[in-house]
């Protein structure tokens, strides 16, 4: 296997074994904390521009299936990890981890510290690399920074995808979805149209849909600015849960802001407090983003969800329409599936308001 | 909800006595819940008769009952106490199941307490097979088909509902015996009907076998607002057929795809809710090796073995955790100590591997059976973190202080090919060196699965190691490439191993690192995979990556080399002298560093030492700290044979060794030297002489004169040592040691046998003075090991004038060598000669004991002492044998025979218990009869009505004479005597009528099948032989849970007690006892 090295914007330079193929990327440095399910995480579309390192050191363990994959796309933009299980071992298992990455011509380093990565990563909080084999600062000159591109438009869908089913009718805003999502409300014998994530309200209107799910997404919420006025619009028509990204930006539409976190929440193990009932869910997460608590409008929101570690919003409810969002995950996949009963709630309300659109004239 | 109100006094009940499957995890587990209710100002109330433990130190438990495990004593301390509540999930088994019975016999209601925690309903659904059952079935989580099945036919009818493969599991038998699986019909017929016969009450479980299946276990926490988390998940190499206690597990699961992980903590929280635990539970599954199918194998409403690994092994202190929760808090309102900044309601994320190795006795016992199946056997075990499998498999390998420390096992390359294949089929302990062996000859991986039916996963792991090896063989040391090198080194494999693959010094291959600037890093246990700043400094170490540990400037540092593995021969109680000796070097200032690999113990929570290395105890593992922390001295004389044996290796680095010289420790570790210094100082030891060539023994012996004792030089709990009556015995002796080829075996030690009084001393020493706190007096004659034998504590039968030799004698050798700090001795008293038996240069078993019933701080003074103190400064002044208190203690060895088939629990000079207890009274009777258990078994006799009770007798033709007052004795107090031919011959002749039975098995087993005797007295001519009757009636008594003897001392207080009118025992905490010693020195003065 041939050398590589990680280099950072601040300096620090890891070597490691190259894997997959290179793609000249800088992406942000981020990190997850789960111990499974790393299938599920390289595609999941959420991490697209971002440099990936598993804090887990040994990957790949059980293989890669086709059952797993969380889009049709390996949006990760390079992955960071310990260890590469050689021969995996597993009765589902039809491919390798460094298989999947040579073929979808993303780029991993192995061999490398995660652990010290993680730390340097915590120190300067947002740190951006690439995955090179020159090691030296100078070569992420020539690399292109893909961390601020406007990934949404690139792992959105490009027209509006239905799938048929008996249950009522869901539009599903796509900012990149993970499949989970999908699948969730299908479960639910939801009808589904993936919409892209440009639709306007008068478009969604047209759907005639029960009820609108605003998934989660790469990137900066901010960059869907110009969508705000017409995502409120969806919101006030239709029931809504809001994903992540979509719970994001349900609060970037009703006036509240969003800030970066020093350096995200991704794992398996993210606690969360349900403040009506004192009970705490573990859940799955990944965002770098969060909604600032006093910018939210309480005479319109409350807050339903609390971080138990550091106390950040995690979901919040409409006082009086059925408005309800989320920042963790509630379809899983990978990890912990204790709040998904989010989704019952979620269609709960879509057949008590029976379908009604209360668009005001 | 904060905690509950109105709890101010609490009762929690230890485990009592160590024995396999039950062993220091509670000790760990139930410190931390005193310690945890401590911190709440609540005023807690321990009750544990296991003497050895931390958790019976005053210092830890307000009120300390070292008082016996049942539900007479426990309600009577109730009474006394009045607690307003009690945590019973914290004790294993032991405490479960007294916890129930307290509850059934309506005692908690009667004195209003309540019970913290899981309820009893809760407990009794986790525990009632069937009431577990219809529970699982209810909430639809599957469990396999099972029946309790009490003869032949209905056992037919059920497995033609059920079908092939089964697992049949008799009652009570012996390790399991008569057990077993059937794949069709005549396999089951066989072993149905022998698990029928075996089993006492004629019943077996029959079972839808699912061997092979992954096991995976799951810890899970539970608060009153129904928050539950999983603190950590395990996965098990050794497929389900092998106990998880005898299995070699992993943390987190390595071959589960998440979608799996899953679906098994879905099914964890369902079973947790459903159950309505309050605290932490286990959960063990059986998951399909082809689809997402799984079984629910079974569930343990407690703190276990497996939270105790999983605690070390995420750093989450469950025990700790679950007290909390008993008393009301949420899991959300107690902080992670480790990280000092979040909350317990987490799920920890670890960034490293996690392997654990059980340590089974079969070192020792070399007749006992090896197979592992459901009944577990393992007395210890080992943990290793690494960011690798096979780092932390290699760490954990020479962490186990066998006769292996790698992959490589001696006796492996011997085997046949038959015989490999053998060993990877059926698990036993040498199935993993089997699986090593069978890659270097080049089986393949299929082949390997095929036979083992272990996931390829860990195959190829193994595999990578011996590839690794096999290279590393290929070159010699000067040009072995540097890249392998550090391939080697990334894997973790042994510097031992190294220079047993180059054959070149140890040493030498650490310059070459040094040169090669091959460093080992330190990483942090911290809960979190770093997401957290961590506060806690608990370390582990490997060669995959940075060194992020800062070690510490300002203060001076001691090392204290913990004990390892609990084996037979070194259990809890040198963790309870590592603790003391980290807490003593704290005292004075210093930095306690702590290093061990024991995940059970006290002395690896990291709450103890100022730092905890979690690394194994080898001579590169301690050089790496002692260099990376600068340390200023190694205390070694607390972490029993394990720390003594790396004394020699650790000087040689010149590393500071504080205390007692190493030449000293040779001086008394050497047999012959040994024996110099004695006639130097004029002491007297038994004659004996040491062989180096197997032909020099039978004439040694002949001319030593029988019995002789031999024994290896190095030894821990008496390993393969053996009394001979003759050139038969010694013969046969030889052949077996040879075989166990252990080379520190050689030389061997020849003495003359002297059946004598023995007793033992504990000295503190500073090379001017020496304390001794009290003398040990051995029920038993010499012969029985030290560890095995009843000890009395103050001695009886010694005289003034012998007391002052044994203080005499203690005092020369400590200032002659000198000693400082501790040594033991023990000694044989013959015919008013006192003979020096050994000197062992370090704490000993019996510290924890003498410790608490006196009341000096042992362990504390003999730190001190290596640290520079004076014995005077430390004692207040006074020096020699301590004033005797005004009560008595009894130490009682247990033995864990009923989970060792094979194995012949004759008392001998081996040692052969795994844990002990101790009983206190006011009068030698009542201290008898509390550590022995006396008053339960005589008033068995009289439970059974009208019936007059029964001795079964068989005696050696060497011992007849002597036996006969003790049977007089029983047959006087109306006993029924049983005995074989002989015995009844001999007892005809002095007109002692007995009903006699033929020495043929099956004759025995029909006369124990229709009514059992009340106790055996069984003195063996040799022992240890399958094949002789002797050894089936005391196989017998075990299986049918009869009380047997193979000492007539041991017998004694038994037989005292028809003669005295034994007044009611009463429980008194151990610091009422020491009013009475403080009475008794007034006495003294006035
Ligand atoms: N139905 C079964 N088929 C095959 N092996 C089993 C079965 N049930 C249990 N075992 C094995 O026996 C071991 C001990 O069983 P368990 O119910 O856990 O008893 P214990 O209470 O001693 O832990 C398990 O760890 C598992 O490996
Ligand atoms: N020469 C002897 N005569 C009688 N008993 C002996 C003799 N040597 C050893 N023993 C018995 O064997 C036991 C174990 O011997 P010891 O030297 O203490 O080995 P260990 O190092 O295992 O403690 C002793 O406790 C004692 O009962
Ligand atoms: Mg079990
Ligand atoms: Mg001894």
């Amino acid at each position: 296997m041939k050398q590589g090295y990680l280099v950072l914007e601040t300096g620090e330079i890891f070597e490691g074994k190259l894997i997959g193929e290179l793609n000249n990327m800088v992406g942000e440095v981020v990190f997850n904390t789960s111990m499974t399910g790393y299938q599920e995480i390289i595609t999941d579309p959420s991490y697209a521009g971002q440099i990936l390192t598993f804090c887990y050191p040994l990957i790949g363990n059980y293989g890669l299936n086709d059952l797993d994959d969380e889009s049709f796309q390996t949006a990760v933009s390079g992955v960071i990890t310990g260890d590469i299980c050689e021969e995996h071992s597993h009765f589902q298992a039809t491919k390798g981890f460094q298989e999947r990455l040579e073929q979808v011509g993303v780029p991993g380093l192995t061999g490398v510290d995660t652990r010290a990565l993680v730390k340097v990563i915590r120190k300067h909080h947002t740190v951006k690399g690439m995955i090179t084999t020159n090691p030296e600062v100078a070569s992420l000159q020539d690399g292109d920074d893909v961390s601020q591109n406007f990934w949404v438009d690139t792992v959105s869908v490009k027209k509006p995808v239905t799938y048929e089913n008996e249950g009522p009718h869901i539009v599903l805003m796509d900012y990149g979805y993970k499949k989970s999502i999908l699948h969730a409300l299908l479960q639910e014998n939801c009808k589904v149209t993936v919409v892209p994530y440009h639709f306007s309200y008068e478009q969604v209107k047209e759907l005639q849909p029960e009820g609108v799910l605003l998934s989660n997404g790469p990137g900066d919420p901010m960059k869907l600015q110009p969508w705000f006025s017409e995502i409120k619009k969806i919101t006030e028509s239709f029931p809504t849960l809001g994903i992540c990204l979509g719970h994001q930006l349900i609060a970037l539409a009703h006036g509240a802001t969003t800030k970066k976190l020093a350096f995200g929440h991704r794992g398996g193990n993210h606690p969360v407090k349900e403040l009506l009932t004192g009970k705490v869910q573990m859940t799955s997460q990944n965002h770098g983003y969060v909604v600032v608590e006093d910018s939210i409008n309480y005479n319109e929101f409350q807050v339903l969800f609390l971080n138990v570690n550091d106390k950040t919003v995690e979901g919040i409810k409409h006082n009086s329409l059925p408005i309800q969002s989320v920042q963790f995950h509630p379809e899983a996949h990978p990890g912990p599936s204790d709040t998904e009963f989010i989704f019952q709630q979620f269609l709960h309300q879509v057949t008590t308001s029976g379908g009604r659109t209360y668009a005001k004239a | 909800m904060p905690k509950h109100n109105n709890l101010n006094k609490i009762l929690v009940i230890g485990s009592g006595p160590i024995v396999i499957g039950q062993a220091a995890e509670f000790d760990y587990a139930g410190t931390q819940a005193c310690l945890a209710l401590k911190e709440e100002g609540i005023e807690v109330v321990l009750v544990n008769n296991n003497p050895a433990t931390i958790m019976t130190d005053q210092s830890v438990a307000d009120k300390v009952y070292i008082e016996p495990l049942n539900v007479e004593t426990i309600e009577k301390i109730i009474s006394r106490e009045k607690p307003d509540g009690m945590i019973g999930t914290l004790g294993g088994q032991t405490g479960l199941n007294l916890t129930v019975e307290l509850y059934e016999k309506g005692i908690l209601d009667k004195y209003d307490v309540k019970l913290l925690g899981t309820s009893v309903e809760s407990i009794q659904k986790g525990e009632d097979r069937e009431k577990f059952r219809n529970l699982m079935i209810e909430i639809g989580e599957p469990i396999p088909e099972s029946a309790i099945i009490e003869d032949f036919q209905s056992g037919v009818e059920f497995v033609k509902e059920i079908g092939y493969p089964v697992i049949i599991r008799p009652a009570y038998t012996l390790g399991g015996a008569g057990g077993g699986f059937a794949n069709n019909d005549e396999e089951f017929e066989a072993v149905l009907k022998q698990g029928l016969t075996l089993s006492p009450i004629h019943q077996v479980l029959v079972e839808k076998s699912i061997k092979g299946w992954k096991e995976v276990e799951y810890e899970v926490m539970r608060d009153e607002n129904d928050t539950c988390t999983i603190v950590c998940n395990m996965e098990n190499m050794d497929p389900v057929g092998v106990h998880t206690g005898d299995s070699i597990v992993v943390a987190p699961s390595q071959t589960l795809s998440d979608v799996q992980y899953q679906i098994l903590r879905n099914s964890s929280l369902k079973v947790i809710r459903a159950l309505n635990v309050v605290g932490g539970c286990n959960i063990q599954f059986a998951l399909d090796t082809t689809s997402n199918q799984y079984y629910i194998i079974e569930v343990n409403p407690r703190v276990s073995r497996s939270s105790a690994l999983a605690s070390k092994a995420t750093g989450y202190p469950i025990a700790r955790i679950a007290t909390k929760c008993a008393i009301g808090y949420h899991l959300d309102e107690i902080l992670n100590p480790i990280t000092g900044n979040t909350y317990a309601s987490f799920e920890p994320a670890i960034d490293y591997i996690v392997v654990k190795l059980p340590r089974f006795p079969f070192d020792k016992f070399s007749e006992g059976d090896r197979s592992l199946g459901t009944q577990m056997k393992a007395t210890g075990e080992v943990m290793a973190m690494d960011r690798s499998f096979e780092g932390a498999l290699n760490k954990a390998l020479r962490s186990m202080e066998m006769n292996a420390h790698s992959l490589y096992l001696k006796s492996m390359p011997g085997k046949t090919k038959e015989e490999l294949v053998e060993l990877l089929k059926k698990p036993t302990d040498l199935r993993l060196f089997a699986i090593a062996e069978a890659f270097k000859r080049g089986f393949t991986i299929e082949e390997v699965i095929s036979q083992t039916e272990i996931d390829r996963w860990f195959l190829i792991k193994v595999k990578n190691i011996v590839d690794c090896e096999q290279k590393l063989a290929s070159h010699s040391w000067e040009e072995a490439p540097v890249d392998l090198l550090k391939t080697a080194k990334r894997m973790n494999i042994g510097d031992r191993r190294l220079s047993e693959i180059f054959n070149v010094p140890e040493k030498e291959i650490r310059l070459k690192w040094k040169s090669l600037n091959v460093k080992r890093g330190y990483k942090l246990v911290d809960t979190c995979a770093a997401e957290f700043d961590a506060v806690t400094p608990y370390f582990y170490s490997t060669y995959q990556g940075a060194d992020e540990v800062e070690s510490s400037h300002g203060k001076k540092k001691i090392l204290v080399v913990g004990s390892g593995p609990i084996r037979i021969g070194q259990g809890i109680e040198f963790d309870y002298c590592s603790v003391h000796a980290a807490l003593a070097v704290k005292k004075l200032g210093f930095e306690a560093i702590v290093m061990n690999n024991n995940p059970e113990t006290v002395s690896t929570d990291y709450s103890i030492a100022d730092r905890l290395y979690f690394e194994p105890l080898a001579v590169e593992d301690i050089m790496a700290v002692v260099e990376k922390e600068q340390v200023q001295g190694v205390l070694l004389q607390f972490g029993g044979q394990t720390a003594i044996n790396l004394a020699n290796a650790l000087e040689d680095e010149g590393v500071t060794i504080l205390g007692t010289s190493m030449k000293v420790i040779d001086q008394l570790e050497d047999r012959h030297e040994f024996y110099s210094l004695l006639n130097e100082l004029d002491i007297p030891h038994i004659a004996g002489t040491t062989i180096n060539e197997p032909e020099e023994l039978v004439p040694a012996a002949e001319k030593l004169g029988y019995p002789v004792l031999i024994r290896p030089s190095f030894v821990i709990g008496g390993q393969s040592m053996f009394i001979c009556y003759n050139n038969k015995e010694v013969e046969k002796y030889l052949t077996r040691i040879m075989e166990d080829g252990n080379d520190r075996c050689w030389p061997l030690l020849v003495d003359q046998y002297l059946p004598g009084m023995e007793c033992e001393i504990d000295v503190i020493s500073d090379g001017e003075n020496i304390v001794v706190p009290g003398i040990f007096e051995h029920l038993e004659k010499a012969g029985v090991h030290s560890g095995d034998s009843v000890a009395l504590f103050p001695p009886v039968n010694i005289s003034d004038s012998i007391k002052k030799t044994l203080i005499e004698y203690g005092e020369k050798i400590a200032n002659h060598l000198p000693i400082i700090g501790m040594m033991n001795i023990q000694f044989v008293v013959h015919n008013e000669v006192v003979y020096v038996l050994e000197v062992n240069p370090r704490s000993s078993r019996t510290v924890p004991i003498m410790s608490k019933v006196t009341g000096v701080p042992m362990i504390e003074w003999a730190t001190h002492v290596q640290l520079g103190k004076s014995l005077k400064e430390l004692s207040g002044g006074s020096v020699g044998l301590f004033p005797e208190p005004a009560y008595y203690s009894v130490k009682a060895p247990i033995f864990s025979a009923s989970k060792l088939k094979g194995v012949d629990h004759v008392l001998g000079p081996e040692m052969k218990s795994t844990g002990e207890t101790l009983g206190l009274g006011v009068t030698l009777e009542e201290a008898f009869s509390k550590a022995l258990q006396l008053s339960g078994k005589v008033s068995a006799k009289e439970s059974a009505a009208g019936e007059e009770p029964t001795i079964f007798c068989s005696i050696a033709n060497r011992a007849k004479e002597e036996s006969l007052d003790s049977i007089k004795a029983f047959a006087k107090e109306g006993y029924k005597v049983i005995a074989t031919e002989g015995t009844a011959a001999f007892l005809a002749k002095h007109n002692i009528s007995s009903e006699t039975l033929a020495k043929e098995k099956v004759l025995l087993h029909e006369f124990w099948k229709n009514k059992q005797p009340d106790l055996v007295l069984n003195i063996p001519n040799e022992g240890r032989d399958g094949e002789k009757i002797g050894f089936y009636i005391r196989e017998l008594a075990v299986r049918y849970q009869v009380p047997y003897y193979t000492s007539f001392d041991t017998l004694k207080p038994w037989i005292n007690l028809f003669s005295s009118e034994n007044e009611e025992e009463k429980p008194r905490t151990l610091g009422e006892y020491r009013q009475l010693t403080k009475l008794n020195e007034v006495g003294a003065c006035q």
